[in-house]
């Protein structure tokens, strides 16, 4: 295409500077054409139909799917369209649940904007919204179908950019739906709760889960020491509700906010990113002097660790042991207040404001979960905190700043840093080249960790020795490298993954925005906030210093242990009953249960269970045994894995298995000798 | 032993398709006149071995109306209710026979895993109206007692069958 090439678009000369696009051209003449289905991050899909315009020649097409040429001449407004246009929302609101005030989506919604935007004072069709359960089984999003219009964005995000494909279309016609697999409960799938599917959701179908109502309960509980832990990411978003730009900084007014709200203390979770930082950057120094589980991966981000373990099983021992920085707050701060105030662990409760929505799933997973206590009780997002605040009548923006309690909240640049996708690296960098040197070192940025690209390489060498790190955003791109370690086409010492595009900037939990410029602005407030900053390197943080001193002894010793490190397991993706694939008649039965999930296939489930059935047939076991089929017992690792009676056999071969059947036969024989015996 | 076989067959179905996902459609066709339907566990076996989401592979398997996702009775009773069979009331055998079927909407197969109950748009029978299908016999111009005669002469064969079987 030429330099000088243009087209015409209402009336006006618009340049073509290699668009793909007439939707791209059309937002160019600063027309706000309406869309559901188009994103810029994602494949075109051409759906819904919002889009579509007149090209003089060509009659009504869609503009996200039509390539631009020279000369077209296009229209965006004529009555045929605005016609359209109108019928359209209104078949959508036809479909639609109408819960506008109550719904978690109500001024972000893009549905509602439309109609207003279209002037839509009337549905001149007949309501046939159905009803459907909601599907709130999941710790971390709320699915209401009554309220999709099948745009699809949030198919082609989870599978697309995510590489999960938890939901997809289901069933044809007026039946059809977005729905997890065989219609299960979200909890039930391989979801890794990200969220960036309510993030993209156009309407309240998808939304994340609100833990306000608990929240606020607990407040106003006399007898509870309610304490806020606010993650890096969210102080750069928040003001974005009450009118402000992206990116700005609003620790002051959160606080005081926090504070008028009634949390006894303000915390920072930027305090115990400092501590991660010494703690994996320790970690990561010994793995290397041990040429062990290299590359080390991040593990902040959980729904890249539930990733891990739902998919890369041989991978779960290179995750770092430290807990995030949430869970590292949650277990330290409950100890040390408990012990400092008097109070009883159940009495302090630690609420952690995300820009998250996998946070609220991590707060639940059983490692975390002492006597029936959480070490964080409530994860509430970005926008709940917003609601909370618009709710208390605050005025946000005029409110007087107020600072952080101490010491929990006293932290460097390099805790704040988290929220940025190659944050982590940069801070452990600013750490690793410190220790490994022994010198100090005068400037603090790494800006190669720094960038747009979803995947960024980094070499830097340090104390004779070259080091290589990737950071890493968006599941499908965690995906691409985990591939190429695997086939040895790339090497890493240090690998960071965030599930999030850009990081936890752009988390699900953040104020709803589909533009990446929003996310780039937050971006930008983060490494403004940490230049703004006195410290920049966590292990200048005099606080954090003072608590290894006083109280968890040395870095990775045992207090560090028991408080701040974790571990991890194969997880399955799909809950399931099994299969069974031969029954004895016999009254008393020896149950085997092979793996058949991925893992084991690999490894050769296949033939082990060919083998089983030859032998039980070849030693006239048929009456004794019944065979079963499952799909994972989580141990992926240790395949193929059966288990025969309560027994679970890894690395089963059929020596080992037909060991196991004869035992359980004699067990089973000496029982029955036990018995006749009485 | 039969579950087995049948499970091996998926494996080789898998295999023979070269655990390609743009071969979803023939592997599915395939497994489905294997066990009459497609189970859960199988879509999620399937699912796994050529590399896509399992909801992706429900996706498919309920957009296209030759798959089957529940065990469908011996007897595949379809009623018809396109325009012709509708305004001759067709709709009174479907609920006649729900009712004798012990049926709902919900539940279109019996515990016996006998008969399966379900409309249709349209046989092509339209002169017939209004018509219903067993299996591939095509019956036409019913009344809901002739469609519960047919109904119950189908149980007493099966009744026989079993004594004949016992007998043996
Ligand atoms: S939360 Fe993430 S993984 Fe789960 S369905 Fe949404 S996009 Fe997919
Ligand atoms: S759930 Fe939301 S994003 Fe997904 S198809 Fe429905 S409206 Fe679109
Ligand atoms: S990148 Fe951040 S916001 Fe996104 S899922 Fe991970 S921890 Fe949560
Ligand atoms: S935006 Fe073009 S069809 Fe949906
Ligand atoms: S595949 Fe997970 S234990 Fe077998
Ligand atoms: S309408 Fe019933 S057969 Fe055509």
């Amino acid at each position: 295409m030429n330099e000088n090439d243009f087209l015409i678009v209402d009336n006006k000369e618009i340049p073509i500077e290699g668009e793909q696009n007439l939707l791209e051209l059309i937002r160019k003449a600063k027309i706000d054409l309406p869309t559901f289905c188009y994103h810029s991050e994602l494949s075109v899909y051409g759906a819904c139909r919002l889009c579509m315009v007149y090209v003089e020649g060509m009659g009504l097409v869609p503009a996200c799917s039509t390539p631009p040429s020279p000369s077209m001449n296009v229209k965006t407004n004529t009555e045929d369209i605005r016609k359209m246009r109108k019928i359209i929302v209104e078949l959508l609101l036809a479909n639609h649940s109408q819960s506008c005030p109550t719904c978690q989506k109500s001024t972000t919604c893009q549905l509602q904007a439309l109609a207003r935007r279209l002037g839509i004072t009337e549905i001149r069709f007949k309501n046939q919204s159905k009803n459907i359960p909601v599907d709130d089984s999941s710790p971390s999003i709320v699915r209401d179908p009554n309220k999709c219009v099948l745009c699809g964005d949030c198919v082609r995000i989870c599978s697309e950019v995510q590489s999960v494909g938890a939901i997809d279309f289901a069933h044809r016609g007026a039946n059809t739906m977005v729905i997890p697999s065989f219609g299960k409960d979200l909890d039930k799938v391989e979801c890794v709760n990200c969220g960036q599917c309510a993030r993209i959701c156009p309407t309240g179908a998808l939304t994340p889960k609100s833990e306000v109502d608990e929240v606020w309960k607990v407040i106003h509980d006399p007898n509870k020491m309610v304490v806020a832990q606010i993650a890096p990411a969210v102080r750069v978003a928040l003001g974005e509700i009450f009118g402000m730009e992206p990116g700005v900084t609003t620790t002051g007014q959160t606080a005081a906010a926090l504070r008028a709200i009634g949390f006894n203390r303000v915390f920072d979770t930027s305090f115990t990113a400092d501590l991660t930082v010494i703690e994996e950057s320790n970690e990561f120094i010994k793995r290397i002097q041990k040429n062990e589980f290299i590359p080390q991966f991040t593990s902040c981000c959980p729904a890249w660790v539930k990733f891990v373990e739902q998919y890369y099983p041989e991978f779960v021992h290179n995750l770092s042991s430290c807990r995030s920085p949430q869970q590292m707050f949650g277990a330290l701060s409950k100890e040390i207040l408990a012990a400092q105030t008097g109070k009883k662990r159940e009495d302090i409760v630690v609420v952690s404001i995300m820009p998250c929505t996998a946070k609220k799933f991590e707060a639940k997973r059983p490692e975390f979960i002492h006597d029936g206590v959480r070490d964080v009780d409530h994860v509430i997002t970005t926008q709940e905190l917003g609601r909370m605040i618009e709710e208390a009548g605050l005025n946000f923006r005029e409110l007087d700043p107020e600072s952080f309690n101490l010491p929990f909240g006293f932290k460097t640049g390099a805790g704040v840093i988290f929220g940025n996708s190659g944050g982590v690296s940069e801070a452990v960098l600013r750490y690793v080249t410190e220790k490994l040197t022994g010198e100090k070192r005068e400037s603090y940025e790494f800006t190669s960790t720094r960038g747009e690209n979803g995947i960024r390489e980094i070499k830097i060498s340090l104390a004779g020795k070259e080091f290589s790190l990737a950071t890493v955003s968006g599941l499908g791109n965690a995906r691409q490298v985990l591939e190429k370690i695997k086939s040895g086409q790339a090497f890493y010492d240090f690998v960071e993954v965030m599930a999030c595009p850009g990081g936890c900037v752009g988390g699900a939990g953040q104020p709803v925005f589909t533009n990446p410029v929003v996310r780039q602005k937050r971006t930008k407030g983060i490494y403004e906030n940490d230049r703004m900053l006195e410290l920049h390197k966590s292990q200048d943080n005099p606080y954090i210093n003072e608590l290894y001193t006083s109280f968890l002894g040395e870095v990775g010793g045992h207090k560090a242990h028991e408080l701040l490190h974790t571990g991890y397991k194969s997880r399955k993706r799909i809950a399931d009953e099994g299969m069974s694939l031969s029954s004895s008649d016999g009254e008393q039965t020896i149950e085997v249960n092979v793996c058949f999930g991925t893992g084991c296939f690999l490894k050769g489930a296949q033939k082990l269970l060919r083998d089983i059935l030859v032998h039980i047939d070849t030693e006239q076991l048929g009456d004794k045994v019944s065979v079963s089929a499952s799909f994972c017992f989580e141990m992926c690792e240790k395949g193929p894995v059966i288990r025969v009676g309560d027994k679970v056999i890894e690395g089963c071969t059929l020596e080992k298995a037909a060991l196991a059947i004869e035992e359980e036969r004699q067990k089973v024989l000496g029982d029955k000798t036990v018995n006749s015996m009485q | 032993m039969e579950t087995l076989r049948k499970f091996e067959k998926v494996w080789e179905i898998i295999d023979q398709n070269g655990r390609d996902s743009s071969r979803l459609i023939p592997i599915l066709q395939a497994v489905q006149a294997e066990y009459r339907y497609l189970p859960e566990e199988i879509l999620t076996f399937i699912a796994t071995s050529v590399g896509i989401s399992p909801a992706r592979v429900f996706g498919v398997a309920t957009f296209y109306s030759l798959f089957t996702l529940k065990p469908k009775g011996k007897y595949h009773i379809r009623v018809c209710n396109g325009t012709a069979c509708h305004v001759k009331r067709s709709m009174d055998l479907h609920n006649a026979l729900q009712k004798k079927l012990n049926l709902r909407d919900e539940k279109d197969t019996t515990d016996d895993m006998l008969f399966t109950l379900e409309t249709v748009n349209c046989l092509g029978a339209c002169g017939l109206a209004p018509a219903m299908v067993v299996n591939e016999e095509v019956y036409g111009q019913l009344t809901p007692e002739r469609a519960n005669e047919i109904i119950d002469d189908i149980i007493n064969a099966e009744a026989h069958n079993e004594q004949d079987t016992h007998r043996l």
